[in-house]
């Protein structure tokens, strides 16, 4: 009893590595290629629009803009076959001050965007990892 | 009739809990304020971990209420905890045991006051895992089986411990993953309900402690924990383990069942069964 626990644990966190076959696919890829991104992106821009505090940061924006650099800023990182032709994170977001708080209630939305577009929850993660790394691009500038 | 008590008391949480006003915080990623351990600190089921309780960033404070049961074959301990975190910085809690001996129809009451500081880091977001250090200072109400079972000190103690916990985004097929080390300086008995010290040490010892987990989903986690403990008294003190399932449909309240396997206890042996805990966030 005392070791089987942890012996089941440790196969589990193995077994469940080994078994990854997508892992050769590009996250683009497995996510669903353009019309995936283009369509998480869209929800994304629904769910910002009906949030009074994360839409604060856009009320001033251009919308349209905001919606071709995204989808080529998530695509480019994830490995997809485009070049990302915006501004610098720290340059879009500089001045707008982010809380951490709205940071994380932006991914909370983000992640609203990947359910409603059917993004399989493995695939989100592997989204969310990314992205994570342009946080300290983002936050209090 | 302490059956009656304990269901009493997790009947009226849940119901705290359930009616817990809308304006709770929200900072973090769902599944990643962790849980509230045995002793009232932010963590895992029975280890603290380096998280602190409640949803807080560092713009906010929390305040989260837990209600824990371990019932074992010849125990049961009942624990309720109310604990703030501040500025996703500083934590304070305190917690109540009430430890029944199931055959002798007495138990021991303990008051825990703890306070952990996150030194570095944040467990999701930092490249390295967060850091945070803590104290436990345990106030033994009962102190006459601590004394009867040898105990060096019976009146209170304090356990001091540094705990490194980080999630891995994605990092297993997908799934996010999650681990914490603990080390605890301590020389409590049985988290000190049977005192501090004894015949075969009386002095602080660093315990080890390890937790590992994998969210399946937003909602859904499952993990193995595993404390070390000191054998102070002589009385064949075992190392606990636990496996558990954790179910969090919201940010405001999860609810863990976990088979613990305490091993021995005052020289009962075997003392193994269901550890449920309720965890919600009042602000």
């Amino acid at each position: 009893m005392k070791h089987t626990l942890i012996i089941l644990f440790v196969s589990l966190f193995f077994g469940l590595s080994a078994c990854s076959s997508t892992s050769n696919q590009s996250v683009y890829t497995q996510m669903g290629g353009q019309q995936k991104v283009e369509e998480v992106v869209d929800n994304f821009i629904t769910e910002i629009e009906f949030d009074p505090v994360i839409f604060e940061y856009f009320k001033d924006s251009d919308i349209g803009r905001f919606r071709e650099k995204l989808i080529e800023h998530v695509c480019h990182l994830t490995g997809g076959p485009c070049e990302y032709t915006g501004d610098t994170m720290e340059r879009v977001h500089g001045g707008m001050n982010i809380t951490e708080a709205d940071f994380n209630r932006g991914v909370d939305l983000f992640i609203n965007a990947m359910d409603k577009a059917n993004i399989p929850h493995p695939t989100q993660n592997k989204v969310l990892a990314i992205l994570a790394k342009t946080r300290k691009q983002m936050l209090y500038i | 009739m302490h059956k009656k008590v304990s269901i009493a008391y997790i009947t009226g949480i849940t119901f705290a809990l359930c009616t817990t006003l809308a304006s709770a915080q929200d900072g973090k990623l769902i599944g990643t304020a962790g849980l509230v351990q045995l002793e009232g600190s932010g963590g895992g089921g029975i280890v603290p971990w380096a998280t602190l309780s409640g949803y807080d960033s560092q713009d906010q404070v929390s305040v989260s209420a837990v209600a824990t049961q371990v019932d074992v074959d010849d125990y049961r301990l009942n624990v309720l905890g109310l604990s703030a975190s501040f500025y996703d910085r500083v934590e304070v809690s305190v917690a109540q045991h009430r430890f029944d001996l199931k055959g002798a129809g007495v138990d021991i009451k303990q008051n825990i006051y703890g306070v952990k500081y996150r030194l570095y880091g944040d467990v999701v977001y930092s490249d390295w895992p967060q850091i945070s250090v803590g104290a436990q200072h345990k106030v033994l109400d009962d102190e006459a089986i601590a004394s009867a079972v040898g105990a060096d000190k019976t009146s209170s103690g304090t356990d001091f411990y540094v705990a490194a916990t980080k999630v891995h985004l994605g990092a297993i097929a997908g799934y996010n993953a999650v681990w914490n080390v603990t080390a605890r300086a301590t020389k409590a008995n049985e988290m000190g309900l049977l005192g501090y010290g004894g015949v075969n040490n009386d002095s602080y010892e660093i315990m080890l402690e390890a937790s590992a987990g994998i969210l399946f989903s937003r909602h859904f986690a499952i993990g193995v924990e595993y404390r070390q403990k000191p054998d102070n008294l002589g009385l064949g003190e075992d190392d606990w383990k636990d496996f558990f399932v954790t179910y969090i449909p919201s940010k405001d309240f999860s609810i863990t069942l976990a088979w613990a396997d305490l091993g021995t206890i005052a020289a009962v042996d075997d003392q193994d069964g269901l550890y449920l805990s309720l965890n919600g966030q009042l602000w």
